[in-house]
């Protein structure tokens, strides 16, 4: 019997760790480190914008002007002043105006692609959609900035075009593929013996998809308006440049406003790191981190639930 | 008998109210790409005439009014190239966790949420993390290196979904049978699982670059300048960015001729299409190749 073969002398030998055996024990542990690695970042994006902002809530923030006053002027020699109240409302102006733009056309264009389009056409939208999802948001707001602003101006004839129309249809613009794609997930979620059955009634598909196709997709549909919504929430170059960022609360699509993502954006280059200034806007970032989350887990309980109900 | 299949007023109003919704649905879709290929249009007249080699390859003057943009370019090749170094091992490896290694439990169903989160993140908040963390805390200061790791964290969510996409496409039959001849579970990932889908793994990192190249916020307090007059040498230099670069020239600075930022915006969304397109035609002629 040659010496390089191994004769296993009885069960016990065969169960051995080997070279294999520790390469397996040592991939599973690296790849589950790589696995809780989201977990992490997500953690740690938490502890360091805390960090460098949790100064300006223990110390300085009177939780009533922060949330109640027009006031933001944090460079004031005199008296800085942290009033973010018209900053809320310029990311609100800008995300309300947003949604009716997006939601009517995106969840339209996900049931024409899901239900209705087929072939060619079908592939040529998605590819279309999945381009218009990959503009980068400076580009938007290039376009807000150089192509919207002087249209705005010549169609309504005001002074200037950067405000609350421009950043809100620049945003809905963006946030429709987003919602398209999550909107056409959900509706492909939908066993298709359901649509089966319905068409074995007899029904038209217009009938299959109203009664049969969107309330089963009926939360995934909700998740999708949400997901949409929160990225225009969190839209920050886009805003910058298309509102005219200036603060105020908006009396008129035409005005200018400000958002608290471009505030962060436009004025932390100009801050020394550790005052007053610079914390506050990293309390800006936890507020935009809480809500944002608020938002994404809200759009995961909802579909969740669906999922849940299914296998029931 | 023959009058039950005959068409009924009600047949007729349902046909006709099916047409009515497919031609308003059809149009709101055509509605919602048509914006994307006129501003494309615009974007490739204005900003056409500006291209040249000469406008890729040098230097921008007179306080960026005029020349190239090529450290914009470079620097962005830099800033692309380092956060993938950082993101692609943590993603796959993310990605075999979840798809080969995880139990449907609690910690699994946090990483899953987790990952939706990091997507959904602000990338202004990515921003400020990268501040605090990789400029401050670890003090990679202003750089390419806290730039690009901010980057990395931020497009990590597109490697992992993508990857775990690809990985779970494979049929678990094949697992199955290489488990079979007593190969351990590396064994069968490394032969069997990844050779089988490399190609869509590769789309997704293609994605990433595209998603990567595009982002402004999360570069502007990290590592990217307005004005840089030398190319970046190390990972501790700072660089100019393409897509900061369209910001600058577009809001910052006075008295640039129009036809600049249309051409600095052409190059920075050709990159992004081009990038976009390779990946969908991989894909689809990945999906006729495919054998199973």
């Amino acid at each position: 019997m040659s010496s390089d073969v191994r004769v296993p002398r009885d069960a016990s030998d065969l169960d051995r760790p080997d070279a294999a055996w520790f390469w397996d024990k040592l991939v599973a542990l690296l790849v589950f480190v790589g696995g809780i690695s989201g977990i992490v970042f997500v953690i740690g994006i938490f502890v360091f914008i805390t960090k460098e902002g949790l100064g300006f809530i223990t110390e300085t923030m009177d939780v009533g002007e922060f949330f109640g006053s027009v006031n933001w002027r944090p460079t004031s020699a005199h008296r800085p002043t942290y009033g973010i109240l018209a900053l809320l409302a310029g990311t609100a102006s800008v995300t309300a105006l947003a949604t009716p733009i997006s939601v009517p056309f995106s969840l339209a264009a996900a049931i024409y692609i899901g239900e209705f389009a087929s072939g060619k056409v079908r592939e040529t939208l998605k590819v279309l959609v999945e381009l218009l999802a990959a503009i980068p948001s400076v580009v938007w707001g290039f376009i807000g900035f150089s192509i919207m602003n002087p249209m705005i101006r010549d169609t309504f004839d005001v002074p200037v075009g950067l405000c609350v129309l421009n950043a809100g249809i620049i945003l809905g613009l963006m946030a429709a593929p987003i919602m398209t794609t999550i909107a056409e997930d959900a509706l492909k979620a939908v066993p298709d013996g359901f649509r089966e059955a319905a068409e074995a009634m007899g029904a038209t598909r217009w009938q299959v998809v109203r009664r049969v196709v969107l309330p089963a997709a009926k939360n995934g549909l909700v998740a999708a308006v949400l997901l949409g919504v929160g990225r225009g929430f969190g839209e920050t170059m886009a805003v910058l440049m298309a509102s005219g960022h200036s603060i105020n609360v908006p009396t008129s699509p035409f005005d200018s406003v400000r958002a608290l993502t471009a505030t962060i954006a436009a004025e932390l280059g100009e801050t020394v790191s550790g005052s007053d200034h610079y914390r506050v806007l990293f309390t800006l970032g936890i507020l935009l981190f809480a809500v944002t989350f608020v938002i994404n887990l809200t759009a995961d309980v909802v579909v969740r639930g669906r999922r849940r109900k299914r296998r029931a | 008998m023959s009058s039950m299949f005959q068409r009924t007023a009600l047949n007729a109003r349902n046909e006709q109210r099916e047409r009515m919704v497919r031609a308003v649905f059809g149009l709101m879709t055509v509605l919602l790409v048509l914006p994307v290929l006129i501003i494309l249009g615009l974007l490739v007249l204005r900003g056409g005439p500006a291209l040249s080699i000469e406008f890729l390859f040098s230097e921008p003057e007179k306080g960026m009014t005029a020349g190239g943009i090529l450290p914009a370019l470079v620097g962005t090749i830099w800033l692309v190239a380092v956060s993938l170094v950082a993101s692609v091992p943590i993603g796959i490896a993310a990605a075999l966790y979840l798809s080969e290694y995880a139990k449907d439990n609690w910690l699994t169903r946090a990483i899953n949420l987790a990952i939706i989160n990091l997507a959904g993140v602000p990338s202004i908040v990515h921003a400020l993390f990268g501040v605090g963390a990789f400029v401050l805390f670890f003090g990679f200061g202003t750089s390419i290196l806290a730039a690009s790791l901010t980057l990395a964290v931020m497009a990590l969510p597109v490697v992992i979904v993508a990857t775990r996409e690809s990985l779970q496409a494979v049929p678990m039959a094949f697992r199955e049978a290489c488990w079979n001849m007593g190969a351990t579970r590396w064994q069968t990932i490394r032969k069997v699982v990844l050779p089988n889908s490399i190609s869509g793994i590769l789309t997704g990192i293609i994605l990433e670059v595209s998603r990567t190249a595009g982002e402004t916020a999360p570069i502007m307090f990290t590592g990217a300048a307005f004005f840089l007059p030398f190319l970046p040498n190390t990972v501790m230099d700072q660089t100019m960015a393409l897509s900061l670069h369209l910001y600058v020239v577009t809001t910052q600075v006075p008295n640039v001729p129009e036809h600049l930022p249309y051409g600095v915006a052409l190059v920075l969304i050709l990159i992004v299409l081009i990038l976009n397109a390779t990946s969908i035609a991989f894909r689809t002629w990945l999906r006729g190749r495919k054998k199973w």
